[in-house]
């Protein structure tokens, strides 16, 4: 079996990225995410890739938009403020169906905020990437381990639906080392006929383009995008459950903060109440079915997060009223403690009938 | 075996994100779940440094320790910061050569160990933190000796590869204390 | 029957879209014949901007990709990086090129990225209807100049080819115009000079070329080579800014 090794959440992504075959590193640096591309910029070069450190985050992405056009695993690294500026080009790789990988270690936000760990970005990760109809790919790890299979997941996904794929951790999760071990699988890249890379002479001049001035044109290429992502949904929402199956309260989290979640779920079982955790591991798509299916045997639910309630509206939707769903957050980098969560754990189960 | 939930904390330079990697790397040498997490940003550059370090049988929820079972001190404002977190029963260590203060709690394990000038007087300079980590070792035995050695060669980069022998004298110093 | 007269193959039967009178055609051709004379159109992938040339797409036989607003140079970077052996140009407009796409450009130029940029320069933003572009001459009037550009308000124009020569990077740049025959000579040879650069893995090249917007002008297509002539000439005079290849000449 490979050695597992102590390593930070940062570097694991970048050597995990570099074991998907992805050689094409374009980056700017902006704290807590700088460790992915140092990593980067020491490995790449000793492998015959590419580290590139971009003049903006702006010119990082659309470097990744020419590299993915050309058919090669590419990918690029940020913190919030980073990733609005990347929006524009996110945008555009949906738009023109490029995949990549787009690493997002989420600081406190709104403007320059903070550099402590956040999760404020949700509703731009899973909401709105970018101007216009469109989604990617969103992947929430919650420890160092699966910061790692998530990125050959994300990798392979974006390739098999052609989209962006993100994976959405933060500060914590980014700097923080444990244990992990690479997986030792072949890596297959998928064919790439649409690939901008010289005709050759061979085949019709491929184009890689989102522009349709034509409105019905548009709406059908926006259309067969949606048929797309209705497929995804089906087919890719990933979730754990944790204590859920006799759970009386469940409680919804993800990424860092669900490891919080977990602590306080554990305390609250110790104390008699009956607490269990739905935990998203894609939040794009959103588990929407799995947070229904917990709904409709727990009495409450209560959503925690480190922003003032993004995902919890993913919740709501979910549950679509079957039971109340609460909400607990900390933001501007604070993370919130298991006593903190314990506590509103206990102040829902003492509503609870 | 217990959990170990510790904080270690000083100021930038000190090697305090170090001896939590040694700490953190015993533990994994001996197939425990452990953790490692560090302060970051502006604040470490000459400012404060700290990190938490779990150990444990189960998978770690919150890396983050708000309430250790053992704290490694290294400067004032990091004792001031930390000490009234610990939780009962727990153990604290302190580098005595930085911190006059004498702790007022009871309900706690207090050791003082004059880190910093023992390591000046020993030809250790730098390696205070390591000392502090010997102590711990003796006092809580959070992992074996021989995991710490490993623990060692793991961290200590091959190009300071001359570094190794001296992180084992501290580590045997610590303990002899 | 003789072929006296052939449409180069690196041009595709679309039919362009330009103005009656506009010289982005005579570019597209310069740039397709270059890449005819090369043989290289399997291996080129062509980037399109924003602007007036947004389809350039459709008109080029090689690969080709649609960029976002001024960011061609980076999407260009991406390509070549990841596809060292392959010929990467881009074809871009003054607003393109030099107001929102600046940083692009000047850094792809001080890496010294090994691609060709076509860059055309006719003075206005022609896709949105002539608005000031950053090389808009002063005194010009534009729908947001309408009292003609004041300096001192939006102050002086860019001249890039003198701008970007100040670069190590830069290993060619000259400046051309298609406003006659002769010119036209020159500006194929500039265009494919450029591109062979690239070829021979020389660096960054670019080719700017003084280009006529009849539309947005508010003129013929005959009065607007002569106001090219007239007013764009003086202030962005023709010739070669950079040359490593003369560089290396002159030192021996």
């Amino acid at each position: 079996m490979a050695e597992k090794v102590l390593m930070k959440g940062n570097e694991a992504l970048a050597e995990a990225a570099i074991r998907c075959g992805c050689k094409r590193f374009f980056g700017y640096p902006i704290t807590p995410q700088t460790e992915v591309a140092a990593y980067m910029a020491k490995r790449l070069p000793k492998i015959g890739g590419t580290y590139m450190q971009a003049e903006s985050e702006i010119s990082a992405i659309n470097m990744v938009y020419g590299a993915a056009s050309a058919g090669v695993r590419a990918m690029t690294s940020s913190s919030s403020p980073g990733i609005s500026l990347k929006t524009e080009g996110i945008s555009y790789l949906i738009g023109s169906d490029l995949p990549c990988l787009i690493i997002n270690v989420m600081r406190g936000g709104p403007g320059l905020g903070g550099i402590q760990p956040s999760q404020s970005d949700y509703w731009q990760a899973t909401k709105a990437p970018g101007h216009g109809d469109g989604h990617i790919l969103v992947f929430a790890p919650s420890t160092i381990q699966e910061m790692v299979d998530l990125v050959f997941d994300a990798f392979d996904l974006a390739e098999t639906y052609r989209m962006p794929a993100m994976i959405l951790a933060d500060g914590m999760l980014g700097q923080m080392m444990e244990p992990v071990v690479f997986p030792e699988k072949e890596v297959v890249e998928h064919e790439k006929p649409w690939a901008a890379n010289g005709h050759q002479g061979k085949r019709e001049h491929n184009i890689i383009n989102s522009l349709y001035l034509k409105p019905d044109e548009l709406e059908r290429t926006n259309r067969e995008r949606f048929a797309r992502y209705e497929i995804i949904k089906e087919k890719e929402a990933r979730v754990e459950e944790y204590l859920t199956e006799d759970a009386d309260i469940i409680v919804v989290a993800y990424g860092a903060t669900s490891r919080i979640v977990r602590a306080a779920v554990k305390a609250a079982r110790e104390q008699g109440i009956k607490a269990g955790m739905v935990r998203p591991i894609t939040v794009w798509p959103f588990p929407a079915k799995a947070v229904a299916k917990a709904a409709e045997t727990a009495s409450r639910m209560l959503c925690v997060e480190m922003s003032l309630g993004q995902m919890v509206e993913d919740v709501r939707l979910a549950v679509n009223g079957k039971v109340p769903v609460e909400f607990y957050g900390r933001t501007g980098g604070i993370i919130p403690t298991p006593a903190e969560v314990l506590e509103q754990i206990k102040k829902i189960a003492g509503g609870a009938k | 075996m217990a959990d170990y939930n510790m904080v270690m904390a000083g100021f930038g330079g000190q090697g305090i994100l170090f001896s939590g990697k040694v700490t953190a790397y015993a533990g994994l040498m001996e197939e425990k779940n452990v953790s490692w997490l560090p302060s970051y940003g502006p604040e470490m550059r000459g400012g404060t440094a700290n990190c938490s370090v779990c150990v444990s049988d189960e998978p770690i929820c919150s890396p983050l320790v708000v309430t250790p079972n053992v704290l490694i001190a290294m400067n004032e404002p990091s004792y001031d910061k930390f000490i009234d977190a610990v939780v009962p029963g727990g153990t604290v260590i302190i580098d005595s050569t930085l911190i006059a203060k004498k702790c007022e709690r009871s309900d706690v394990n207090v050791f003082y160990v004059p880190a910093t000038e023992l390591a000046s007087e020993k030809g250790l300079d730098g390696l205070a933190n390591i000392i502090l980590v010997g102590k711990l070792l003796k006092e809580t035995s959070f992992s074996a000796y021989e995991s710490v050695l490993k623990a060692i060669d793991k961290c200590v980069s091959a190009r300071k590869e001359h570094l190794k022998a001296k992180n084992i004298e501290a580590i045997n110093l610590g303990m002899s204390l | 029957m003789a072929v006296v007269y052939e449409k180069p193959h690196a041009l595709t039967d679309a039919v362009l879209h330009y103005c009656p009178g506009c010289t982005h055609g005579i570019i597209h051709k310069l740039v397709a014949e270059a890449i005819d004379e090369l043989g290289c159109e399997g291996k080129t992938v062509g980037v399109a901007p924003v602007g007036c040339a947004v389809m350039a797409y459709d008109y080029f036989r090689c690969d080709m990709l649609e960029a976002a607003h001024g960011r061609a140079p980076a999407v260009a970077t991406g390509l070549k990086r990841s596809l060292p052996d392959r010929v990467i140009f881009t074809y871009q407009g003054d607003g393109d090129l030099a107001a929102i796409g600046t940083a692009e450009t000047v850094h792809a130029a001080t890496r010294g990225e090994n691609i060709t940029i076509i860059f055309v320069n006719n003075c206005i933003y022609g896709m949105t209807g002539g608005q000031m572009a950053p090389t808009t001459l002063p005194g010009q009037v534009t729908q947001t100049t309408p009292y003609g550009r004041d300096v001192k308000l939006a102050g002086y124009p860019i001249r890039v080819c003198e701008m970007l020569s100040t670069l190590d990077g830069t290993y060619y740049a000259e400046r051309v115009s298609v406003d006659c025959v002769p010119n036209i000579r020159k500006a194929k040879a500039a265009i494919k000079k450029a591109f062979q650069n690239q070829i021979d893995g020389k660096g960054f090249s670019i080719v700017e070329v003084l280009s006529s917007c009849p539309t947005n002008w508010g003129l013929t297509p005959v009065e607007a080579l002569q106001w090219l002539r007239d007013n764009m000439i003086p202030y962005y005079p023709l010739g070669v800014y950079k040359d490593k290849d003369k560089e290396a000449d002159n030192n021996g």
